[in-house]
């Protein structure tokens, strides 16, 4: 049983004294059916009533639940004959980011994500899923095989951020982020971005200029973390759960500024209590998505990415007398 | 303040009115000012006759928009685009538009960043130059719109375009969709790019955080001013990251040309004569024209 977050308890708590009822209940012989029937009833009004009320804040802990589903684990529900590829040919190979060929219904296509890890030892290998330069150049160099090969292209997002580090730095964080939303901007075959976690920053959107862009009911994007967004704005990063209701980072937020196409609905309480379904969701959701893409010409699908992000700001724009 | 003073005479520019270099260049009203560097004391006219770069220890200060059309392009002919656009308050942030607002009269900009048509040494090119005493040079949806369609229209007068950054990063009021201006300019780029045109980045103290990880670092060639602050992440969260002590020169323009990370770096004083030169050189060769 994976561990419980705050906003949740009444419903962690109420499965447990079901639980305990029903042992009860055997070793003594009694007839308890009726009162479990009614206590299981009550905590489907509960589930039902919590999983559909989830704050900002519940969301954003969902989104980082460290049994959260990963690239990986979406990548082996999903696809079939995986092969991992890896490094950028000219620094190193970057374990915050995996990449690779498969198969998607009997399509060949280039699969992407960042990885983060689940126990510390993995977290500490793949540096907590917040890639370095070379992660986002191994990620373009697979996105030109995949041009090359006509074969579709699907990133997972989930990383907190590009990493902030000296050798990062060094080796040119940004031009890496920066070549990634540029060169994404040309590519002759359908790309399709979803994020199944957090999506921070511009470590998130160097996997994201795609001409589909979905979000997992729970995960989140945004400029900056809400801690982060707190201490700039506030100067207090106590005040998260505030400055993430006030940046709109959520899925739904997100569907109704227009910027992404889609939300894939999570199993109750969130990816990690049912990847199996979880990742059927998300498959059809990705089959619906290359239904689309897979009938437009290069130019179209150039153009249709040129329009996707053309299209997004708020502005006023005044009459010129 | 020198700089602050200056930043007065920027009163709002009609589109298409002529700017006047000699008013540009006038008088401010503060007669002397101390280098930050060096600490050395000059009069602020002597500073303002030497492109506002210290004499002394060649420290750059941080010019307005409007100074650097004044040192860059070729007298009269920068036609400035976009002044009718105003920002809006998407994420409902309270006072948002108040500050833009303090700023807006400040700078004489609409939003952080000028964009343009005028010729540099009789090249034609279109130019966009952040102001970071607006909102830090922050982007957000207005700035984002403005690179966007001085890039559009350099590609469609198959010109090249030519930016002067400097930004703290994202404009954190406008929330993700500040992020996706990074994404927005980007394509705009690679369209220009695609057509055969050049596009010359100049990173300017300082260029960060978004920025530097969008347009700024697309350059054909990436450009910067000795000693300007470049880089991704800031040098705080670094250091309680990495925990262990950062480089003096960190980040510097200097730091990231001996990473490799930059093309050159031009002092102010042949800033003009380097710019014409790069694109003289492009015409003969590459520029198409269809
Ligand atoms: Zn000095």
């Amino acid at each position: 049983m994976s561990k419980s977050l705050d906003f949740e308890e009444p419903v962690v708590k109420l499965r447990e004294k079901i639980g305990e009822l029903k042992e009860i209940a055997k070793s003594a012989e009694v007839d308890m059916s009726s009162e479990i029937e009614t206590l299981e009833t009550r905590l489907k009004q509960l589930e039902a009533k919590i999983y559909s009320n989830m704050e900002p804040w519940d969301r954003v802990q969902v989104a980082r639940h460290a049994q959260r589903p990963t690239t990986s684990d979406y990548i082996e529900e999903i696809f079939s004959d995986f092969i991992e590829l890896h490094g950028d040919r000219s620094f190193g190979d970057d374990e915050a980011i995996i990449g690779g060929i498969a198969s998607f219904e009997g399509q060949p296509i280039t699969i992407i994500g960042h990885q983060r890890g689940k126990s510390t030892k993995e977290n500490i290998r793949r540096n907590f899923g917040m890639p370095h330069p070379e992660g986002y150049r191994k990620a373009l160099r697979l996105m030109k095989q995949a041009e090359k090969f006509n074969r579709p292209i699907i990133c997972f997002i989930d990383t907190k951020g590009a990493y902030p580090g000296k050798a990062a730095e060094e080796r040119g964080q940004s031009e890496a982020i920066a070549r990634n939303l540029f060169e994404m901007a040309g590519l002759k075959v359908p790309v399709i971005s979803v994020v199944i976690g957090e999506g921070g920053s511009g470590g998130a959107l160097a996997l994201g200029v795609a001409n589909k862009i979905y979000m997992l009911e729970n995960s989140t994007y945004s400029v900056i973390s809400p801690e982060g967004a707190a201490s700039i704005l506030w100067k207090d990063a106590s005040l998260a759960k505030q400055a993430a209701e006030a940046m709109k980072i959520t899925a739904f937020d997100l569907k109704e500024m227009g910027i992404i196409d889609g939300i894939v609905n999570e199993v109750a309480g969130g990816a990690h209590r049912d990847v199996q379904a979880q990742a059927l969701e998300l498959k059809n959701c990705i089959s619906e998505a290359l239904s689309q893409l897979n009938s437009l010409s290069e130019a179209e699908l150039i153009d249709d990415r040129y329009e996707k992000f053309r299209k997004i700001g708020e502005f006023i724009e005044e009459e010129v007398n | 303040m020198a700089i602050r003073s200056l930043l007065s005479i920027n009163k709002k520019k009609q589109k298409g009115v002529i700017v006047d270099r000699n008013k540009e260049n006038s008088f401010p009203a503060d007669l002397m000012t101390k280098c930050p560097e060096c600490k050395k004391i000059y009069l602020t006219k002597e500073l303002d006759n030497n492109l506002k770069v210290c004499p002394n220890c060649d420290h750059h200060y941080k010019m307005t928009a409007w100074e650097r059309v004044s040192i860059l392009m070729d007298e009269g002919t920068f036609v400035s685009f976009d002044e009718n656009l105003r920002t809006s308050n998407p994420l409902k942030f309270p006072s948002y538009l108040d500050k833009i607002e303090i700023d807006s009269h400040k700078t004489g900009l609409n939003e952080a960043v000028l964009t343009g048509m005028g010729s540099i040494d009789g090249s034609q090119v279109v130019v966009a130059i952040m102001d970071s005493h607006f909102r830090m040079g922050s982007m957000g949806s207005v700035v984002g719109e403005k690179i966007t369609r001085a890039i559009e229209k350099a590609t469609e007068y198959s010109l090249p375009f030519i930016i002067f950054t400097a930004s703290g990063g994202a404009r954190m009021q406008e929330g993700v969709i500040s992020l996706m201006q990074m994404a927005k300019t980007s394509v705009a780029l690679k369209r220009h790019s695609d057509h055969g045109l050049l596009f010359i980045s100049i990173m300017t103290h300082p260029t960060t955080g978004g920025v530097s990880a969008s347009f700024a670092s697309l350059g054909d060639l990436n450009i910067a001013e000795p000693q300007a602050l470049i880089g991704f992440a800031g040098r705080r969260v670094i250091e309680q990251t990495v925990r262990e002590k950062l480089p003096e020169d960190f980040q510097t323009a200097e730091f990231l040309l001996a990473h490799g990370q930059l093309d050159a770096i031009f002092h102010r004083k042949e800033m003009r004569d380097k710019l014409a030169t790069i694109v003289k050189l492009h015409q003969k060769g590459g520029v198409s024209n269809v």
